[in-house]
């Protein structure tokens, strides 16, 4: 047990030594507890990739986590799309269906592996390995003047991203032995992130993409409000 | 500088080097457990999305649907291009008779009419969440009678209509707001011409009150 060594005063008379010690605490217990805490959320972190863009959404009571197998558009305050979609595998699934969609698409093996790494990114696939192979430089630049995905109705890249990680999404699944009843509850769910400033004709414009692939349900993802949290107490005190 | 203290070993102090064992001045590693303790703690909490599930309706226009509610149940919310400024009516529009209300989204603003007007749904609500405290009902009953309540066909229901300049946080709230106030039954809808304009000129009028 912890305990605390205190210098005896000088009363003590046995001590010449104890006037020079000064109070001294065994900081042990602490210190591994420290570590402890320390090694438990280094384990337990998962580091987000570098995000291309900043989207700040808005804050609602809604206290559903997103969920972990998702789909997340984002869309900033210029209404431009970005692409992510969660599962390594799925990825590079996703990929090689686009290279068969887009025969112009040519990456290298290493491209792929990039980009099945990679988190969410916001360019059309005429500039796709471009972008993988850049570093952090070329990509800044490549993002700052780049314009989203296009989603418009002659050159629809997203919605084509969308069917594709959905089938990348199910074949990844089924390889995993999941079967369709399991795929109903616990599918690909489709997340929207946007800027909480974003006029929403421009949100509208990729729901828009997605109701056409058949998609209707959506995660709005939301910052939790602080002072209104517990909404329900409010409709309690009514 | 880090130092290690060691007791014994030199010329001087034979008598030291007896009693002291090696010793290792701690603080820069606890230092250093700290900070990354106090780094990993703010980075976890703070990566922590929620989302807000929102469905849309399969077809962008159905009229059919549209007609079979009653108007009566009707409430619609004009989110217009100015943030602060949200009007709102009820039943159907008629030009020139329908009467646009200003409102905000803040807690006392759009909430209390909403509350107010679901009222009979929201007690129900209540009941069924005493219910499943008590542990008269299980989570899944609860879910399912939840359903039917804010399902009701009797239920109020709100229409939100937005123009191009809306911005998406007041979507995002006055949705929040119907979620607070269980009204489940909900669209969101560009808005007519014609309200636009009426928009803009009770907005107008108001600001002339105010002058």
């Amino acid at each position: 047990m912890s305990k605390i060594k205190i210098a005896k005063s000088h009363s003590n008379r046995s001590g010449t030594r104890s006037s020079s010690t000064a109070p001294s605490l065994d900081m042990t217990p602490m210190v591994d507890l420290a570590f402890l805490l320390v090694t438990f959320f280094m384990l337990t972190a998962k580091f987000r990739n570098m995000e291309p863009i900043e989207a700040d959404p808005p804050s609602s009571t809604s206290l559903t986590q997103l969920p972990e197998k998702v789909m997340l558009i984002t869309i900033d305050t210029a209404g431009r799309a970005y692409f992510d979609i969660s599962g390594r595998t799925v990825r590079e699934k996703l990929i090689n269906r686009m290279m068969v969609r887009y025969p112009g698409l040519k990456m290298t093996q290493e491209q792929i592996e990039n980009f099945s790494k990679m988190g969410t990114f916001g360019q059309p696939v005429e500039m796709l390995p471009q972008y993988i192979s850049g570093d952090d430089d070329i990509k800044n630049a490549l993002d700052e003047v780049g314009k989203g995905i296009p989603l418009d109705s002659l050159n629809n890249q997203l919605g084509d991203w969308i069917q594709e990680g959905y089938y990348a999404f199910v074949d990844d699944a089924t390889e995993q032995g999941l079967t369709r009843e399991q795929l109903k509850e616990d599918g690909l769910r489709y997340a929207i992130k946007a800027d909480a400033n974003t006029e929403y004709a421009k949100v509208e414009k990729v729901i828009d993409v997605f109701r056409e692939k058949q998609i209707f349900q959506f995660n709005m993802v939301t910052n939790l409000e602080g002072s209104d949290a517990n909404a329900d107490a409010s409709l309690t005190a009514e | 500088m880090a130092e290690i203290v060691q007791g014994g070993g030199g010329k001087g102090g034979k008598k030291k080097a007896k009693k002291g064992s090696a010793r290792i001045d701690m603080t820069p590693m606890v230092d250093l457990a700290f900070l990354l303790l106090t780094f990993f703690v703010l980075a976890a909490t703070l990566a922590k999305p929620k989302a807000m599930e929102i469905i849309y309706p399969k077809e962008v226009d159905d009229k059919e649907d549209k007609t079979k509610l009653d108007d009566a149940l009707a409430t619609t919310l004009l989110l217009g291009e100015h943030e602060n400024e949200v009007f709102y009516y009820t039943g159907a529009y008629k030009p020139d008779t329908t009467q646009l209300m200003l409102t905000d989204l803040s807690k006392d603003g759009f909430r209390k009419i909403m509350l107010d007007k679901n009222a009979r749904v929201n007690d129900q609500v209540l009941q069924l969440k005493a219910k499943l405290e008590s542990k008269e009902i299980d989570e899944a009953t609860y879910e399912e009678a939840y359903k039917q309540v804010v399902g009701d066909k009797d239920a109020p229901f709100v229409v939100i209509k937005t123009v191009d300049e809306t911005k998406f946080k007041n979507v995002i709230s006055a949705m929040d707001e119907l979620n607070i106030c269980n009204v489940r039954k909900r669209a969101i809808q560009d808005m007519a011409e014609t309200e636009a304009i009426a928009v803009r000129q009770r907005a107008a009028e108001l600001d002339l009150k105010k002058k």
